[in-house]
């Protein structure tokens, strides 16, 4: 009596293979001895090697979707996967001797980064509410048991549990505004949403007040203000290794479902979201920038130019659907996707900056930790510098690109002074990136130790630093891809 | 108003007053019992609704089991409510406002004329005897796998999680391991040392 089609599983075989390998280690993680931890480091790489390989292998031009329309595997997503992978990978080569130092190094954390990234992949997938949320919520119950896996250290305690309390917060709100669009309309997978609204279907009160929710809880989960009191507190008190995870691939995955549901299922509302996201990216521009002034902390540093860099990408979002053009909403679109991309290299670097000259019983996370780097590391500073010229948008470096793209997005779509406010916050946010320069070259150091890093992670560090400058001067490379991703993406939906 | 109008209304309101007990309770414990209370009403609201699964499933799983966790891990942990509560008044001026601000919207947009009986009509009434726990199931295991299997990893990243944080080796305990004990050699516990003779 039951009509059970097998679906496809070679869409997702990506999902499943890194599921079936995260099972795996957890079973040779029981076994292994203590002396073997390096075990589960090679098993997680390898998983996202054989990840990246599998998503390229099957990787086709047409979307495909299964599982009853609830999981997607189009250009988009293939995309943002094989951006997702090198990022998990590269923070987990920057980390090991930083977990290894402090005794963090435990197959457990392998395993809740394994789980976060199948989350991630979860959500740029997502085709259906229902996956949207339960991709999120892995995501962040492992987020949640990373932020919190130094469990003697208190400030790591304190900003698990404002993380866990503010992020089931936000979930809440999600889920409230997923239930109203479903009263309305009647179906929670995106694509019928889309199509439904299209065609005059549902109360368009009910509609605009769930949009509400979703969005706060979108733009709680990107971190842009006024929904990111989180940010600098978890940043802070979270593990730097588990930071530069924190910061860098979830940000992908979390543009990939905003664009999933406010342009493939909201669509027709995006009168209402347009301005909520102008007011959002606005705003965090503003207060991300101001704030970053004030800190001593360069992690703290770093997370208020994280709320700044969000509402930059929401800029490339916002000036999507104007009047219609398909033209424009394809530049938004793919700059908004260039800009995450580009953020998460040079968050990736930063970050790893930190991890860098971090020791045994020594972070390196105040500011006054990178004086006289010049004199310690020539060649380190010189990358330090990069990342942080590229953050500020000094030409020609990727960030400068990045926002190029998207102020001409803006440009494009008629918001004039949106433009303008955008360029005049980044030049005060220049400021504290020219900072740290200014610290790193100008200043005696105080700390003259040795830096101690493995050299996997010192090349891979330099390549970083390099792939920022040089994305900056060729960016078509990715930039094509990411225009013929949203493209595709736009053709679906 | 028929039986199911009336009784609609009775578990409404109590489901109500009981969720607004759980927050302005001074008890923790009491909060947590009427947290119990609440579930039974939402529990009966769906039985109005024709979900029979869904209802006793919310009884037993949520009283049943999770409840009776929490009630426990409650008990167990001395929290201090004076200290929770330190800072109500002081930022009641700006919450309190907002939040009204909030129910009367809500209570706006939410109103009948959204929400009634002719923006919502009644679904038509199910055969007898088709078995809303028998579609359930099939809808879970054929439409819904994906989903489903995605929340059974999501209870492994749990469990996961909850050892990683908590277990730990204890490094003070008392317990001898015989094994070492047997292994011992002489020179590990005596030290012979050679010193002079001395006389009184």
């Amino acid at each position: 009596m039951i009509n059970f089609v097998m679906p496809d599983l070679y869409p997702a075989s990506a999902e499943i293979f890194i599921l079936v390998m995260a099972c795996v280690l957890l079973l040779v993680d029981l076994f292994a001895g203590k002396g073997r931890r390096w075990l589960a480091y090679l098993m997680a790489q390898l998983t996202l090697a054989g990840c990246f390989g599998i998503t390229f292998v099957t990787m086709d031009g047409q979307g495909v979707t299964t599982f009853s329309n609830m999981f997607v595997d189009d250009l988009f997503a293939d995309f943002l996967k094989l951006a997702l992978y090198p990022a998990v990978a590269i923070m987990l080569v920057y980390s090991r001797a930083y977990l290894a130092a402090r005794n963090l190094d435990r197959g457990e954390f392998y395993l809740l980064v394994l789980f976060a990234t199948l989350g991630m992949m979860v959500m740029i997938s997502a085709s259906h509410f229902v996956t949207v949320y339960l991709g999120l919520e892995l995501l962040a119950l492992s987020m949640y048991a990373l932020v919190a896996i130094d469990r003697d250290s208190v400030r790591a305690t304190e900003a698990a549990m404002k993380y866990f309390v503010l992020g089931s917060m936000a979930s809440g709100l999600l889920l409230y505004g997923m239930s109203m669009v479903y009263g309305a309309i009647g179906s929670l997978e995106i694509a019928e949403m889309g199509q439904r609204i299209a065609l005059g279907g549902g109360n368009k009160t009910v509609l605009v007040f769930g949009l509400i929710f979703v969005v706060a809880g979108l733009a709680f989960k990107l971190g842009v203000v006024p929904f990111h009191m989180w940010v600098p507190d978890v940043y802070h008190g979270a593990p730097t290794a588990v930071t530069l995870l924190l910061g860098s691939a979830p940000k992908l995955a979390a543009f990939a479902i905003t664009l999933r549901v406010l342009v493939t299922g909201l669509a027709e509302l995006a009168e209402h979201w347009q301005v909520m996201l102008m007011i959002l990216a606005a705003l965090s521009i503003a207060l991300g920038n101001l704030a970053a002034i004030a800190q001593r902390n360069l992690k703290r540093m770093l997370a208020y130019s994280a709320i700044s860099h969000m509402g930059f990408m929401l800029l490339g979002v916002l000036s999507g659907i104007v009047g219609g053009d398909p033209r424009f909403t394809l530049n938004a679109y793919s700059s908004a996707m260039f800009y995450a991309i580009a953020y998460v290299l040079m968050s990736l670097g930063a970050f790893g900056m930190i991890l860098l000259l971090s020791r045994a019983g020594f972070e390196a996370e105040e500011i006054d930790d990178f004086r006289g780097l010049n004199r310690r590391s020539p060649w380190f500073a010189a990358i330090m510098m990069i990342l942080m010229f590229s953050m500020a948008g000094v030409p020609f470096f990727v960030g400068f690109f990045a926002k190029f793209a998207v102020l001409q997005a803006v440009v494009a779509a008629n918001q004039i002074w949106l433009a303008v406010f955008a360029v005049l916050f980044s030049l005060i946010g220049a400021f504290y990136y020219l900072r740290v320069v200014k610290v790193m070259y100008f200043d005696a150091p105080t700390d003259t130790a040795p830096l101690e890093a493995p050299r996997d992670m010192r090349i891979l560090l330099s390549v970083n630093g390099l792939a920022v400058a040089f994305l900056g001067l060729l960016p078509e490379g990715v930039l094509k891809y990411a225009i013929y991703a949203t493209y595709t993406f736009l053709l679906g939906s | 108003m028929d039986i199911k109008t009336t009784l609609f209304y009775i578990f409404s309101t109590i489901l109500v007053l009981a969720a607004l007990r759980v927050v302005t309770a001074r008890n923790p414990v009491h909060a947590v019992l009427f947290l119990v209370l609440a579930f039974f009403n939402a529990s009966g609201l769906w039985l109005l609704l024709q979900a029979e699964f869904l209802a006793i499933a919310l009884i037993v799983v949520y009283v049943g089991a999770v409840m009776v966790l929490f009630l426990f891990v409650v008990m167990m942990l001395d929290i201090n409510l004076e200290r929770l509560r330190r800072g109500f008044w002081n930022n009641l001026w700006l919450g309190g406002p907002i939040a009204v601000l909030m129910v009367v919207e809500m209570v706006a947009v939410l109103s009948a004329r959204s929400f009634g009986l002719d923006a919502m009509p009644a679904p038509a009434p199910t055969a007898a005897g088709v078995s809303n726990t028998k579609a359930l199931g099939v809808a879970i295991y054929t439409d819904y796998v994906y989903p489903f299997e995605l929340a059974s990893v999501i209870l492994l990243v749990a469990l996961i999680a909850a050892v990683a944080i908590n277990l730990r080796q204890r490094r003070d305990h008392k317990s001898l391991d015989p094994a070492r004990q047997i292994a011992v050699r002489r020179n590990e516990r005596v030290r012979i040392v050679s010193m002079p003779v001395e006389k009184e």
